[in-house]
C-alpha cells in the first residue's frame, strides 16, 4: 500500500504517497511528475537516473525511496534557477556536449556533484567521475570538453 | 510483481529486534544496490527490508596503531577509496575500491554489503582478505569475530546466521615495510564485473626478506579465496623474479574458475598468473613507500584491450 512519505526535493518539500518497494527514481517520475532522470537500465549500470543525494551522485534505481527521506536531493529540473542553466548545463550547450540526448541529465547531474567537490580536475579525473554513465551514442569526447570548460567557468566567477 | 515492507530500524537493537521478528522472509540491506536488482529480478522475494542506513554511529572509518582500521558497517565505497589512512596505507584496498562500479554507485554501497553478498567478484573482497580482515558479527545474543575468510562459505552465501548483522570489518595495522596492490581485470574500464581480481600484499624484514606475504583471488572460485600455497613459497625468500614467478604458477594452480560470459576458465587461471606477478612486483616495489592515489587508480583496473 502506498504510504506518505515526505522528500525535499530541488528545496521544496514534496508530499508524496509512495510504495514501500518503490526506488528513489520510480518516486521522482511517477510520483514528483519529474520526469528529466531517465530510466535507463534499471539495474545501476547506465547512470541516466542519476541525481544528486546530500550533493553526492547516486543512481537513482537502487535508492529505496523511503529511505531518502531526510536526504536534500537535487535532480536535473533542479539546477537552473532564475538566472538561467547551471554553469555545467550552459557549457554542454556551448560544447554540443550531447547527441540523442538521453543520458545527458545523468551526465549533468555527475559532473555537478563532481566539481562541486573537485573545482580544480583533470581530463583523467573528469573522465574517471563519469564512468558511470554510459552514452550510448558515445559522445564522450564534447561531454569531457564541457565539464572542463564547466570547471574553467565555475572557478572564475567563484 | 512481489512487494515488500519497508523497515527502517533508528538503533542496532532495533534492527536486531525486527530481524528477529521477520525471521528469514527479512532481508537487511545498507546500500541497497544489490538488493533492489535481485529483487527486480525475482531473484530475492522478501516479505519486508530492513533498511540500516537510519542506524547512527555505524559509517565511521578510523585509524589507530593499536586496533589498525576499523570500517563501520555503513562505511561506503567512496569513504574507503577517498580515505588517506585507506590509500597510504591499505593501498590494495583503495585500489579495490576505485575499481569498484561507477561513482554513484560506490555513494551508496557499503563495504560490509560487499561482504555480505559474497559475491566471488566483488571488488573490495580479494583486498579486505589479503589485509587479514575480522568481521564483528552482533546478534541478539552477543557479538563474535571472524576472520573474513571464514565469513564466505559459497557465492552469495556467509557464516552468518539468520538474525546477525556485521557491524564493524578490522584490518590489522600492516606491519612497517609493507606494500599492496589490487588489480581488477575486466573487458571495460568501468561498471564492470570482474573477470579475475587479484590483491597482494607483502611485509620485507630489513634486509629485504619476505616476512609476510598474502594473495588473494577474486572471481576464480566459488567465494574470494587465498591463495595460500603461493603465499607459503614466498615467506622467508628473496622477493626476486624467479620467486614472484612460481608464486603466480602456484597461484593459478590453486584456484578453480569456471568458464561464463566475461572468460574462458583457461584464460581466467592464466591471468590469476600474470595478476599475480603483477601486484606483487608492485607489493615488493612499493613496499614501505605507498604510490600515489593517481597510480593507485591507472593501475586498479586493466582491461582486456
Amino acid at each position: 500500500m502506498k504510504q506518505p512519505l515526505t522528500l525535499k526535493i530541488n528545496g521544496e518539500n514534496r508530499l508524496l504517497l509512495v510504495e514501500p518497494f518503490y526506488s528513489l527514481l520510480d518516486c521522482l517520475r511517477d510520483e514528483a511528475r519529474l520526469t528529466g532522470s531517465k530510466k535507463g537500465c534499471d539495474e545501476g549500470d547506465c547512470g541516466a537516473c542519476t541525481v544528486l543525494l546530500d550533493g553526492k551522485p547516486v543512481t537513482s534505481c537502487l535508492v529505496l525511496a523511503h529511505s531518502a527521506h531526510d536526504a536534500e536531493i537535487t535532480t536535473i529540473e533542479g539546477l537552473a534557477d532564475v538566472d538561467g542553466l547551471s554553469p555545467v548545463q550552459k557549457a554542454f550547450v556551448e560544447h554540443g556536449g550531447l547527441q540523442c540526448g538521453f543520458c545527458i541529465p545523468g551526465l549533468i547531474m555527475s559532473a555537478t556533484g563532481f566539481l562541486q567537490a573537485n573545482p580544480e580536475p583533470t581530463e583523467e579525473d573528469v573522465r574517471f567521475a563519469i564512468g558511470g554513465n554510459l552514452c550510448r551514442c558515445t559522445g564522450y569526447n564534447r561531454v569531457v570538453e564541457a565539464i572542463m570548460a564547466a570547471a574553467a567557468e565555475m572557478r572564475e566567477s567563484a | 510483481m512481489a512487494r515488500f515492507d519497508y523497515l527502517e530500524p533508528h538503533s542496532l537493537d532495533e534492527a536486531l529486534r525486527l530481524l528477529a521478528e521477520g525471521g528469514d522472509n527479512t532481508r537487511l540491506v545498507a546500500g541497497s544496490t544489490d538488493f533492489l536488482v535481485r529483487w527486480r529480478t525475482g531473484v530475492w522475494r522478501p516479505d519486508s527490508v530492513v533498511c540500516m542506513q537510519h542506524v547512527p554511529g555505524l559509517d565511521y572509518i578510523t585509524w589507530n596503531p593499536d586496533d589498525g582500521l576499523s570500517i563501520g558497517a555503513l562505511a561506503t565505497v567512496q569513504d574507503i577509496e577517498q580515505s588517506d589512512e585507506v590509500r597510504n596505507r591499505y593501498p590494495a584496498l583503495a585500489a579495490g575500491a576505485t575499481a569498484f562500479a561507477g561513482v554513484q554507485v560506490r555513494n551508496l554501497a557499503t563495504v560490509a554489503g560487499n561482504i555480505c553478498n559474497a559475491s566471488p567478484a566483488g571488488d573490495t573482497l580479494p583486498a579486505l582478505l589479503a589485509y587479514n580482515a575480522q568481521c564483528r558479527i552482533v546478534g541478539t545474543g552477543g557479538e563474535r569475530w571472524l576472520p573474513l575468510d571464514e565469513v564466505f562459505v559459497g557465492p552469495g552465501r556467509t557464516a552468518l546466521e539468520s538474525g546477525e548483522i556485521l557491524t564493524e570489518i578490522r584490518l590489522p595495522a600492516p606491519a612497517e615495510n609493507t606494500g599492496g596492490l589490487y588489480i581488477k581485470h575486466s573487458p571495460r574500464g568501468a561498471m564492470d564485473i570482474s573477470a579475475v581480481g587479484v590483491a597482494s600484499v607483502v611485509s620485507l624484514n630489513a634486509d629485504g626478506a619476505c616476512a609476510s606475504a598474502r594473495i588473494a583471488l577474486g572471481a576464480v572460485a566459488p567465494t574470494p579465496v587465498r591463495a595460500y600455497g603461493a603465499e607459503g613459497r614466498l615467506v622467508s625468500q628473496t622477493l626476486d623474479a624467479a620467486n614472484i614467478a612460481e608464486a603466480g604458477r602456484l597461484a593459478a594452480q590453486s584456484c578453480s574458475p569456471i568458464a561464463d560470459v566475461r572468460s574462458g576458465a583457461d584464460y581466467r587461471r592464466e591471468m590469476v598468473r600474470v595478476l599475480t606477478e603483477r601486484t606483487l612486483s608492485h607489493a615488493v616495489a612499493t613496499a614501505g613507500n605507498p604510490p600515489s592515489y593517481d597510480d593507485i587508480r591507472r593501475l586498479a583496473v586493466q582491461t582486456a584491450w
